[in-house]
């Protein structure tokens, strides 16, 4: 029976608690009687047979949907649409969860003799996937079937004639959608729910829209009134993209597969990094000696690829089909199953130590503007109710933040960093003055469409995303961070933990109380 | 001065080297809120005997029995025995319940018992004793096979483990007193036994042991040479209910040492009209019990003059 979530209060007896640190981690040892850790609950127990699941899931659907198989004829055009490579987080090891739901619809397909089947890799404004995560995601007897024959397609949200506009909702989001699917005669999506924030109608409306329909939910009103992000009916992004995905609904039949995994985040070898620390055994402690000085040792190009190379353990425990929200519901039910640790009252200060790897970064370099999105964006907002952090509180991040960019990937970044940072870190006026040059910019647009290249407008989003957090405190130290990157953000830089806790008490007086959100594995903090 | 402070210096890295490393070089400190999970422990009842009954070990078994055990058991119990054609065309696994006076007991009928079954066969030992820590635990389970039994209370996990035993193929060797007789006499019989033919419909074969309560009686700090014999009765099929069982045993192991004592045919005609002499002893004051078991070794020629002259069961 795996143990629900836990709160520590930190007395003298506890030991030092492990911070991630981008391609490493730390040890820290937190102020007793005002510090308290928030510890992930346990990975639940993954599903016995997971692929019979899919298949009682395709044939039992939830809502008001009929059995897969009855909406499956000869004749039709049917389309798969999947969440791309920026899920789950590190990458599963195969076989991926889209590779079994995927698998099993086109088995019910070629019994119903469709002959007509497109695969979209739902990639939103994402960079394309290339055929070596493809492959990973949908396993080789899907890739070679479909790649070679043309069949196996990536969202392009840049292309005019592979784009179609189906209206306007009530609240005027435009709402233009991939041509192939507005003319499917039905369109399957199957997703990862990772965290609370992704499914629902937010995987289409996010991930086979063009630009013209994504800038209504990210954009920095929506985000900043998203409390949170990872709590649908408090997320103004949700409702946005709920309104646009109804609106696809009207027009075309929509079938989602959702599924969520445990969090068994981490292999055997690096079990450490899920245990509580008091619970260390030798192994435990002689595998965080041997990485953590390890990892010291090595460059940050052969750290990064040593990390990157990690597949996470994680496991099917539901899957669910049918109509978007009744679906929906559900995986959020069995999400929190996983994820939610109650939590009573805010504190001063919140830390939070980075991994690796975040969701705009896998086979890549963590920026400083992904470091501000997954401290600020993502963990700020892994909570229901209320902030870890009281209002006017300060928080403190743990990474390297390096000054580096990856060229290929993330080329709008750059002078995102280097042009728009410098002026102002305000994301009001970010998205008043730069994001339509940025969003319309030639020549990354052609990186998006050709290369492998983020879109143009991707890193003002990844700045929205903090736009709540920024607003809700008072100030961002980060740790061991590039001193120059941190203070091109607006954020302090500290050297060690301790110096950042004498700084936040600048904000928010002596003696502040602490929350160490040990993240990952993910949690949602329910706040009371 | 220098060396008072030399003595310093030495006293100072002793006491650094005395100091718990930090963690993560040592173990981490538990925290005060956090209650501490009761850790199953792996001795007692719960020491995992799987490892024993591995082939590899089983081979090695077999040349530790034939080469150390019942040479050394001959050598110094030098025993009789009688009644091995009592069982010989009954069908393995069967459960022998013998009864006990001594931690002779278990290697003697283990060396004289026949093969197929000295090589198949398991001992019910008391957790509490031979499985109090790894080393014993690991000793007795590789020499005698031996599996842990709870004999303080009622163990479901014990009883579950020597059910899955005799499914297995295993005979096992059970002593039903639980435990050494503290004055040389029998005791009691507790069901685990009976318990355990009427779970698993195999048979009980009673067996007698004589003689070794004297060479290595309970609490005893040296071990005689001396005679010893063992009888096997007939097989007691179990179609009673469990409880009726626990008598029938006794009274065959009873009637067993009265034909030790006696003869086949006297004492099969005692146990007909139920006058067998009863194995606990008589109902007296402890020095008249004492004294009614003969002689001690210690006693020297004249003990082992007398050592047959067993005074109870008395002769007819």
């Amino acid at each position: 029976m795996p143990r629900p979530g836990f709160v520590l209060e930190v007395d003298r007896s506890t030991p030092p608690v492990l911070v991630w640190h981008g391609e490493g981690f730390r040890l820290e040892r937190l102020p007793a009687e005002r510090s308290r850790v928030v510890y992930a609950p346990e990975p639940l127990a993954p599903l016995p047979d997971p692929d019979a699941a899919v298949r009682r899931a395709l044939l039992e659907p939830l809502g008001d949907s009929p059995p897969l198989p009855e909406l499956l004829y000869a004749g039709m055009r049917l389309t798969i649409a999947f969440d791309d490579l920026s899920l789950p987080l590190p990458p599963m090891r195969r076989p991926d969860n889209r590779q079994r739901v995927i698998e099993a619809v086109l088995e019910l397909a070629a019994e119903a003799g469709v002959d007509d089947v497109v695969l979209i890799a739902a990639l939103g404004l994402h960079r394309r996937m290339t055929d070596a995560e493809l492959r990973h995601c949908l396993g080789d007897r899907i890739f070679d079937a479909f790649a070679p024959y043309g069949a196996l397609l990536q969202h392009d949200a840049e292309d005019p004639s592979g784009l179609v506009m189906l209206g306007q909702t009530d609240k005027g989001e435009d709402v233009e959608v991939n041509r192939r699917v507005a003319e499917s005669d039905l369109l399957v999506y199957v997703n990862i729910n990772l965290v609370a924030m992704d499914g629902g109608h937010k995987s289409t409306s996010t991930g086979l829209m063009s630009y013209r329909s994504v800038r209504h939910h990210h954009n920095v009103r929506t985000l900043q009134h998203s409390r949170s992000l990872m709590d649908r009916p408090n997320s103004e992004l949700h409702s946005s993209a709920w309104r646009i995905g109804r609106l696809l609904g009207q027009q075309v039949r929509v079938f989602q597969v959702e599924t969520t995994l445990n969090n068994d985040t981490f292999p055997s070898q690096m079990a450490f990094l899920q245990k509580r620390e008091w619970e260390w055994g030798v192994k435990d402690r002689a595998t965080f000696v041997a990485a953590s000085r390890g990892a010291d040792a090595l460059s940050p190009s052969a750290k990064r690829a040593l990390f990157q190379a990690v597949l996470s353990p994680q496991q099917m425990t539901s899957v669910q089909a049918g109509e978007v929200e009744a679906v929906h519901a559900a995986t959020i039910a069995n999400l929190h199953r996983q994820q939610l640790v109650e939590v009573e009252g805010q504190s001063d200060v919140v830390i939070f130590g980075l991994p690796h790897v975040g969701p705009y970064n896998v086979g890549s370099i963590m920026n400083p503007i992904l470091v501000m999105c997954l401290s600020l964006g993502y963990f700020f907002n892994f909570y229901i109710g209320k902030p870890l952090v009281r209002p006017g509180g300060v928080v403190i991040v743990s990474h390297p933040t390096p000054w580096a960019f990856h060229p290929v990937h993330h080329p709008s970044y750059i002078d995102f960093f280097e042009e728009v940072l410098s002026s102002t870190t305000d994301p009001l006026q970010i998205e008043k003055l730069y994001e339509e040059r940025f969003a319309t910019d030639e020549w990354y647009r052609h990186l998006y469409r050709t290369s492998y290249a983020y879109h143009g407008v991707h890193p003002f989003y990844m700045w929205y995303w903090g736009a709540h957090a920024l607003e809700y405190a008072s100030n961002t130290i980060i740790v061991g961070g590039n001193r120059r990157a941190v203070r091109r953000m607006g954020f302090k830089p500290a050297t060690t933990l301790a110096d950042a806790l004498e700084m936040a008490e600048d904000q928010v007086g002596r003696d502040p109380t602490i929350t160490y959100f040990r993240c990952p594995p993910i949690m949602l903090a329910n706040v009371h | 001065m220098s060396i008072r402070s030399d003595r310093e210096k030495r006293d100072e890295w002793l006491a650094a080297l005395r100091r718990p490393l930090p963690f993560p070089f040592g173990s981490p400190t538990w925290p005060a809120s956090v209650a501490r999970p009761k850790r199953r422990s792996v001795l007692g009842v719960n020491y995992e005997t799987e490892w024993a009954r591995r082939y590899s070990v089983r081979l090695a078994r077999v040349a530790w029995t034939e080469l150390v055990t019942r040479p050394l058991t001959t050598a110094v119990a030098q025993p009789s025995v009688e009644g091995l054609d009592r069982f010989k065309y009954v069908e393995a696994p069967v459960i022998f319940a013998a009864n006990h006076l001594s931690h002779l007991d278990a290697p003697l009928v283990l060396s004289v018992l026949p093969e197929p079954w000295r090589h198949k066969l398991v001992t019910l030992a008391a957790a509490d004793y031979f499985f109090d820590s790894k080393l014993k635990g690991a000793y007795f389970a590789f020499s005698l096979n031996a599996v842990p039994i709870e004999r303080v209370r009622v163990s479901r996990q014990s009883a579950d483990r020597a059910e899955a035993l005799i499914a297995d193929g295993w005979n096992l060797l059970i002593f039903p007193e639980g435990g050494r007789s503290p004055d040389g006499w029998g005791q009691a019989h507790r069901g685990g036994a009976a318990w355990l033919a009427a779970r698993s419909g195999r048979p009980l074969v009673p067996v007698h042991i004589k003689g070794t309560g004297r060479l290595l009686p309970r609490g005893a700090k040296r071990l005689y040479v001396g005679d010893t014999k063992v009888t096997f009765g007939a097989p007691i099929v179990p179609d009673l209910p469990a409880r009726q069982l626990v008598g029938r045993l006794e009274a065959a192991i009873a009637a067993l040492a009265d034909e030790t004592t006696s003869d086949w045919w006297s004492a099969r005609r005692r146990a007909a009209k139920g006058s067998t002499p009863s194995l606990t002893g008589p109902e007296a004051s402890p020095w008249r019990r004492a004294w009614a078991l003969g002689p001690s070794p210690k006693d020297g020629a004249r003990a082992r003059s007398s050592a047959d002259q067993k005074r109870w069961p008395p002769r007819p």
